[in-house]
């Protein structure tokens, strides 16, 4: 019983299967916010969260890489974000109902200034005490990890960055460094610095809110909750030697072996649908996968502005629009190729090897 | 009794020269203190009350100040027993664990430092949801998106410092990437057309494994005592001092743009 159980985990947590599961679920929380933020709904979402971690930390090999200690932050992230999330979903919830019913945001009720000592600084005060000594604690408790010395001949299987990276090192299976590792990071951090300049809806400011600001939040939280904190755990979690996937419960074992079958989308159609075999210089063979990647990142802006976007180019004006374009259309590039993997094993749109030019 | 030890107290010269006015429990005082205190003159006097609610800020703008403040205490403490050289670094870090009974310095910095990770993911994410980036607060979350970067950052360079496998192949990876940076990378799309060919070297490429961005990151072809010193240094000075210098900006814009965001009149307003 417990055996079938582990092993259908196990099988859930495939990538194939547990993002797009994660997704759909992320999706269904920003849907039925009101009612998953209620504390009694979310009190037995977390209930169940620690139940399912604490029995699971019976299993041997679940224990041990998840008690790792540098692996430990991870946990807490986990709940952290879990909770964090859930705090600002259940006051948005609470404040968009009031604004339907005309009433202005909790945030804005009852507002009478005060002084700053003693009120903040005795917060600022308390606050710091007490994760003073929940740090102390954990520094009794669990031992800074130190392995063996410094060897450049011996790389250890798995070779995993530090764990606030493995989102990026988890993208390496889908994208070349120079995306994964170079350019997606650079375009994290301008879109980041842009998203002030983007946003124009001037309604939002103070008060949690999901209504008045539906897509910039789930914009947003696709983006942290979803391409940034789920691949980090699938990253330290579910991924052993050679990066290869290993459910919760598996044994990292160093000589699994998974086909290598992915293929290129200059393959697929040269050989699958014309069947006429590879041409030999590159740009006839990758035009295809050039013109499609052109395209989208291109082309399919001005569409979008001259059709189902017309109102929203409007209001944004060209130069923002297309900031605001370019930086989603990239995020968006992961799950596309994701999608793409899974369902066609396509290994790359464009593959100029001889350039490194590997999209 | 006791109100005659305070009395006596704050009546001091040592304490007049020190606060410069009694005790803050009239409102007098309670201004003053915020104003005649450098440190705590980072604050404004007086608060709107729901910029204090924990279920507001999430508190986690502070607690990464608080976590960056025990950062640099036990980084220093470190730095007494630490030498960033191959020969004695990874036994140093050794001696710390068998040598110094109960000592918790290197937990407590390592710890500290995933903590502040989190807290800043998550006072981002409160700044987000709340949309106090909106005007007139852009820049500053601005200046906030590069102090991310900058605590990544200490976080990466300061992995190395053990020298041990865990900290030499984490920093391998995620430095291997740069291989791959675009032009100036020996394996990054582009750096072969940086090949000029002047004086008959065709076959010489200008961007090699000697010479590109991965290069220059871990001063040498791969990581190597070098780099060692290299992100010692980064770490221990450059990183802290950029860092502690945005944070200040981002603390003084936080006042001059107004204190914590709160709700204006525009959240009646139709789209
Ligand atoms: C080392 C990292 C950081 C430190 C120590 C820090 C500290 C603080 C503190 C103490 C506040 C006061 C309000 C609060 O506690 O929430 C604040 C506000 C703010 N922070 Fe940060 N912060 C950091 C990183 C960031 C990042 C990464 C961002 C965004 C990308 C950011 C954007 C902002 C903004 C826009 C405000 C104003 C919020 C408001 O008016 O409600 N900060 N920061």
């Amino acid at each position: 019983m417990i055996e079938t159980l582990k092993h259908l985990i196990n099988t859930l947590a495939a990538p194939t299967i547990f993002l797009p599961l994660v997704a759909v679920l992320f999706f269904l929380v920003l849907h039925y916010y009101r009612l998953l933020s209620r504390p009694a709904v979310a009190g037995g979402i977390l209930l169940a969260a620690v139940v399912f971690y604490a029995v699971s930390l019976l299993d041997n090999n679940f224990r041990h890489i998840v008690a790792k200690p540098d692996n430990v932050p991870i946990t807490m992230m986990l709940f952290l974000s879990g909770f964090c999330v859930w705090m600002a979903l259940r006051q948005a919830a609470i404040n968009d109902e009031r604004i339907e019913r005309g009433l202005p945001p909790v945030e804005k009720e009852g507002n009478e200034t005060i002084f700053v000592w003693p009120d903040l600084v005795y917060i600022e005060f308390l606050a710091a005490v007490i994760v003073g000594v929940l740090l102390t604690v954990w520094s009794i408790e669990l031992k800074a990890p130190l392995e063996q010395p410094a060897s450049p001949f011996k790389a250890p299987n798995p070779s995993k960055a530090p764990w606030y990276f493995l989102g990026l090192q988890e993208m390496l299976v889908y994208f070349d460094p120079w995306l994964a590792g170079v350019v997606f990071p650079t375009l994290i951090i301008t879109g980041l610095i842009c998203i002030p300049y983007m946003d124009i809806n001037p309604r939002g400011v103070g008060y949690y809110t999901l209504k008045h600001r539906r897509m910039a939040i789930t914009v947003y939280l696709f983006g942290f909750l979803f391409l940034w904190v789920t691949l980090i755990m699938l990253g330290t979690f579910f991924r052993g030697p050679n990066w290869n996937f290993f459910g919760p419960y598996e044994f990292w074992d160093v000589h699994k072996v998974e086909p290598l079958v992915n293929i290129n989308l200059s393959e697929i159609i040269y050989i699958k649908i014309l069947g006429t075999g590879m041409p030999s210089h590159w740009l006839p063979r990758e035009i295809w996968g050039l013109a499609l990647i052109a395209g989208y990142t291109f082309v399919l802006p001005i569409l979008l502005a001259k059709t189902v976007l017309k109102n929203f180019y409007a209001k944004m004006g060209l130069l923002r629009y297309n900031v605001f374009m370019f930086h989603f259309l990239m995020m968006m590039l992961l799950p596309i190729k994701m999608v793409c993997r899974w369902m066609f094993n396509l290994k790359y749109f464009v593959a100029i090897t001889e350039y490194f030019f590997n999209i | 009794m006791w109100s005659n030890i305070s009395k006596y107290v704050t009546d001091s010269q040592v304490w007049k020269s020190i606060i410069r006015h009694g005790y803050p429990d009239t409102r007098r005082n309670r201004v003053l203190i915020i104003l005649s205190n450098v440190f705590l003159h980072l604050h404004p006097t007086k608060v709107p009350s729901h910029s204090l609610k924990l279920s507001y800020t999430w508190c986690m703008g502070g607690l990464t100040f608080f976590l960056f403040l025990v950062e640099t205490l036990t980084g220093v403490l470190l730095m007494f027993y630490y030498r960033p050289v191959g020969e004695y670094a990874y036994n140093d870090i050794l001696a710390l664990r068998e040598h110094v009974p109960l000592g918790i310095m290197r937990e407590l910095h390592r710890w500290a430092a995933h903590a502040m990770v989190i807290t800043v993911w998550l006072h981002m994410l409160r700044v987000f949801l709340t949309g106090s980036y909106k005007p007139p607060r852009e820049f500053n979350w601005g200046i906030g998106v590069v102090l991310l970067t900058l605590t990544l950052l200490l976080s990466f360079t300061g992995y190395l410092l053990p020298w041990d496998q865990l900290a030499i192949w984490a920093i391998t990876v995620g430095s291997n990437m740069a291989r791959a940076t675009p032009f100036v990378g020996h394996e990054g799309p582009g750096s072969k057309l940086l090949n000029p060919g002047l004086f008959g070297m065709e076959d010489v490429p200008l961007i090699h494994a000697t010479d590109d961005a991965r290069f220059v990151l871990l001063g040498g072809p791969f990581v190597g005592e070098a780099t060692l010193l290299r992100f010692y240094v980064l770490h221990c000075v450059f990183i802290p001092l950029a860092a502690a210098t945005l944070m200040a900006a981002h603390f003084w814009r936080v006042r001059k743009d107004g204190g914590i965001s709160a709700p204006t009149d525009e959240f009646s307003k139709p789209l």
